[in-house]
């Protein structure tokens, strides 16, 4: 495919429906901060529930974000950053947009991993992603792996945001794209804090698996 | 020299190659200072008397340069480490040693010439000209309205320098991107109430490889444009362009 065209359909996946993606785990995250255990179930029970839910998984997640990902690293790849001489916000944004981009795609495979895939396998079960979580976010090196993982995340959605404003021309002048940046940065701010608080809200002991069978289950996967 | 052994000296570091396929190297030099000189004016020093730093007979440094008031674009280079016209380095405003490269982005031909071919090239890609047949008297065009005339005014004050691409982390040897300058040359041609009539060719080069698909939005080139060009607003306003011509041209069929 040409490079104008591939280039446009990965600003347009980068948003929808990968930004709406991440807003959406945003909120199901956070329902861990409302309602606790409970809470958490039942928003997973909500996704879950949806119908054809597997179809909106391939082509609302899988797909788009293979497609994302691979003509990233391309894109990440053709750079020749140039921080050290040219030292200002848009410049430190463009490397960043890179390395985050590339930060999230180790991230995601990795968390994949570990949720979906031992689901789609069976060893757990949607009701136990909780107690999941609560077992790796309660190792501080996986902790930190994670919070690093969702700030980066959480940063390359807001400035891909702000850069597909640019490239699709919505945002022209010096004057909206200054606006767009600092509502972007904004929304970094809040996507980061509200990723970060939910990880908190696993550590929690509620989210503790029932069991000791079942944490001999998890003990295969998680190390 | 009599007068000026004892005064203020200025030092330089410049990175000089004998050949387009050599290894570079760099030579420093140090001159006596005279008010008001600028890095083209120590060159020309250098040129009369090419002798290096420790005594010993060199080669002259070789430049290219014209106009010398920052509106040719030949004299491009990176003087302490930013792209920018040599002719309006005043030393005075520099810090030393001044260090002076070519724009390595550029194919470097010897010392600090480089070939800006691919700029001419990106030029000749995206059309940026009036075409008009000039045959027969066509009799006067279209008026362009002031308010248009005052900002692709503007836009017309690109020099080809090459600053732009020096500054842009996307124009690499990696990558086949145009560069700003190229861009916004196609929102001035596609401005212009003649050139208008011919803008869909314009846009469809932008849309080939290597055409406005390739700006990363670091937003260097506006930061470094010698003339003050509003580089990242050309891009945007061409990005807008494109796409709605994409648009246009999957449903118009």
């Amino acid at each position: 495919m040409k490079g104008f065209y591939s280039r446009k359909l990965h600003s347009l996946l980068g948003v929808i429906p990968l930004g709406f993606f991440i807003l959406e785990h945003m909120l199901t995250n956070f329902s861990a901060v409302e309602g606790g255990a409970q809470g958490f179930k039942d928003s997973v029970a909500f996704l879950n529930g949806l119908p054809l839910v597997l179809i909106l998984e391939i082509f609302g997640i899988f797909l788009p974000l293979l497609y994302h990902a691979v003509y990233g690293l391309y894109i990440a790849f053709q750079a020749k950053p140039n921080n050290g001489r040219f030292r200002n916000e848009r410049n430190l944004r463009y490397l960043l947009q890179r390395v985050t981009g590339v930060i999230v795609l180790v991230f995601v495979i990795w968390h994949l991993y570990e949720t979906r895939f031992q689901v789609a396998v069976g060893n757990v079960t949607h009701e136990q992603l909780g107690s999941v979580m609560h077992d790796i976010v309660l190792n501080p090196v996986f902790f930190i792996l994670y919070v690093i993982g969702v700030l980066s995340a959480s940063f390359h959605f807001a400035n891909g945001l702000w850069s597909f404003l640019v490239s699709w021309g919505v945002t022209v002048g010096p004057r909206a794209q200054r606006v767009s940046s600092k509502i972007c940065m904004g929304l970094f701010v809040i996507v980061s804090i509200m990723f970060v608080w939910s990880l908190f809200a696993f550590r929690n002991a509620e989210f503790q698996a029932g069991g000791e069978a079942m944490l001999q289950t998890l003990r295969t996967f998680i190390g | 020299m009599a007068q000026t052994t004892a005064a203020k000296k200025v030092k330089f570091i410049i990175t000089r190659q004998d050949q387009p396929d050599s290894a570079s190297y760099t030579e420093e030099f140090e001159l006596p200072y005279r008010p008001g000189m600028n890095v083209i004016s120590a060159l020309m020093e250098i040129q009369r008397n090419p002798v290096n730093n420790s005594g010993k007979q060199t080669t002259p440094v070789c430049w290219e340069s014209n106009c010398l008031e920052e509106v040719c674009g030949a004299c491009s280079m990176v003087i302490n480490g930013k792209p920018r016209q040599a002719c309006a380095a005043l030393i005075d405003k520099l810090e030393q040693p001044i260090r002076v490269e070519p724009m390595k982005t550029f194919p470097v031909v010897r010392d600090l010439v480089i070939d800006r071919s691919r700029m001419f090239n990106a030029l000749k890609r995206v059309k940026a000209w009036i075409p008009i047949d000039g045959t027969y008297d066509l009799g006067p065009g279209p008026r362009m309205p002031e308010k248009k005339r005052q900002w692709a005014y503007e836009l017309s004050k690109c020099m080809t320098c090459g600053v732009c691409l020096e500054a842009c982390p996307n124009v690499n040897e990696k990558t086949n991107f145009i560069g700003p300058a190229a861009i916004s040359q196609v929102r001035l041609f596609n401005a212009h109430p003649t050139g208008e009539m011919n803008k869909e060719e314009r846009l469809e080069a932008l849309m080939e490889d290597g055409g406005i698909e390739g700006c990363g939005n670091s937003q260097n080139c506006v930061r470094s444009c010698p003339k003050g060009i509003p580089l990242t607003t050309s891009i945007a306003e061409m990005n807008k362009q494109t796409t709605k011509h994409m648009f246009k041209r999957w449903l118009s069929v």
